[in-house]
């Protein structure tokens, strides 16, 4: 298979862009960050669907639409359905040898936000996943139903203030834990998972690139700095993913067959959450004598589950 | 103002408002928006974007400059070409060919500044301006090389 090189940023900025401009996600908005990564990774043809959230509504706006590619806009749970529904025809058409291009590279994506892949989208994704479709589905993980003015979702973390998780006088914001969905899909023993992160673009490229070449469904959470419902300047967005990578808020790792878990990076110094919470609004209130407990709270957590990841890599199951 | 670099007929010709959109009556339902005009003869990743056969459906055909408040200026007497800026611009719009960063593409920056805050050169090489400001102008005002701190 034909695949773009990405060995440094030079090589990489050769590609021929398939994710066009003028669409509407907010100045600075990761989604696309994220979204041009990985497309310009490969060079394969790709069925891409979309569960409905913001890439979806911003990029398809009628009668426009940002894609060069085959692209499906779908409902809020179904993107995996739809993109599985693709994969099953076009596998299908080649046995009967009705494809008009049958040794043409097809791969096959869907893309949906933490929202509709947590929360709503969740078993349209797992059934996908147990069916074993030939297929990748990447999470855009914002931690909030930012399309419909910022609801908090089972990835929001602790602490954090959504509109429907507020923080004021009685609350310090959402109170139950992130939902592990990187460790669920691994137990799915879906043949790739990974965490991955647009600043460190290499590792976002060669993790997209494997679940490409990987037979089998594929997941990845990508983590996706919103600059509305987070609460940054738009030109801080690569700062705040840089923090929240070297704080390990989000490590990057990969777990392959379920078992074997690789880290992709290793901050050389990690810096403690606090300075990732204290660069969003979204975590202003943590910072009030009442609820710093909350921050001791999340470190211990970030604590933990570092050691959790390193014992993994290292017991190889 | 400059369109920025390798603008084409077709690149950013409109402005996205609300006269270009239509009602919800009007949507049809499943209804396909091709990308191009013509079926393409190979794979469009082997086809640079100033030859393609853009639709009027595709929003590169949009602009949406009327968002910026502030602009990014190139200033290439110091880029390293390193292609940060290209890499995490959330608008496909720092345009790179061969290797070299060529320039901005005006019709479809956005302004957020990403561009500025991730260029590692001293002074940088991109630099934000007032919309108004014209390129020579702000060219003219591109500040010294910062020293380094005495610790
Ligand atoms: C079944 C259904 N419920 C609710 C909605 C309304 N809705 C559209 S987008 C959205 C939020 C999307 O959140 P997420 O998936 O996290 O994507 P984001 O916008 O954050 O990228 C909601 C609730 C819908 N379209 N369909
Ligand atoms: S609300 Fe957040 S996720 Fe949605 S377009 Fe804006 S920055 Fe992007
Ligand atoms: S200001 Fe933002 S949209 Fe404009 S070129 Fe820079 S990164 Fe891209
Ligand atoms: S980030 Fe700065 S130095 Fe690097 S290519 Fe862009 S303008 Fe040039
Ligand atoms: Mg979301």
């Amino acid at each position: 298979m034909a695949i773009t090189n990405i060995k440094n940023l030079k090589e990489f900025s050769t590609v021929n862009e398939r994710f066009e401009g003028a669409h509407l996600l907010c100045p600075g908005c990761a989604h696309s960050m994220i979204v041009r990564e990985l497309m310009n990774a490969t060079d394969d043809n790709l069925v891409i669907a979309t569960n409905t959230g913001c890439l979806e509504v911003s990029t398809a706006v009628y009668p426009y639409t940002s894609w060069d590619t085959s692209w499906i806009h779908i409902g809020f749970e179904n993107a995996a359905t739809a993109v599985a529904g693709a994969e099953a025809m076009y596998k299908a058409r080649k046995r009967k040898g009705t494809l008009k291009d049958p040794d043409a590279p097809v791969k096959f994506v869907a893309f949906g936000g933490d929202g509709s892949t947590y929360d709503i989208g969740f078993q349209w994704l797992s059934g996908a996943v147990e069916r074993g479709h030939d297929f990748t589905y990447i999470c855009l993980d914002n931690e909030n139903y930012a399309n419909t003015g910022g609801q908090r979702s089972s990835a929001t973390p602790t602490g954090a203030h959504t509109s429907t998780a507020q923080a004021g006088r009685v609350s310090y914001g959402k109170k139950q834990k992130k939902k592990d969905l990187v460790a669920i899909m691994a137990a799915h023993g879906a043949p790739y998972v990974a965490q991955l992160s647009p600043n460190k673009w290499k590792s976002m490229a060669k993790g997209f690139q494997k679940a490409l070449e990987t037979e089998g469904p594929c997941f990845i959470n990508t983590v996706s700095a919103c600059t509305t419902e987070w609460k940054f300047d738009p030109k801080d967005t690569i700062h705040i993913t840089d923090l929240a990578t070297d704080s390990l808020m989000f490590p990057i790792y990969e777990i392959i067959n379920g078992t074997e878990l690789n880290i992709l990076y290793r901050p050389k110094n990690i810096i403690p959450v606090e300075e990732y919470l204290a660069a969003q609004g979204r975590y202003k209130h943590l910072f009030k004598p009442e609820n710093r407990h909350i921050i001791e709270q999340i470190q211990k957590e970030v604590d933990e589950k570092w050691e959790y990841l390193q014992r993994r890599e290292e017991a190889r199951v | 103002m400059s369109r920025g670099v390798l603008a084409t007929e077709k690149r950013g010709v409109r402005e996205l408002g609300a006269e270009e959109f239509v009602g919800w009556d009007e949507v049809q339902q499943g209804v396909v928006l091709p990308s191009f005009n013509s079926e393409l003869k190979e794979n469009v990743s082997h086809i640079r974007p100033e030859e393609r056969d853009y639709s009027d459906f595709n929003s590169y055909t949009a602009t949406v400059a009327s968002w910026r408040v502030i602009k990014p200026v190139y200033n290439r007497d110091i880029c390293i070409d390193c292609q940060n800026c290209w890499v995490w611009c959330p608008d496909t719009s720092i345009i790179s060919r061969d290797k070299q960063m060529l320039g901005i593409d005006y019709d479809h920056c956005k302004g957020c500044g990403v561009c500025v805050e991730v260029c590692p050169t001293n002074p940088k090489s991109l630099l934000m301006f007032a919309e108004a400001e014209e390129i020579d102008e702000a060219l003219a005002k591109w500040p010294e090389k910062k020293k380094k701190e005495n610790k």
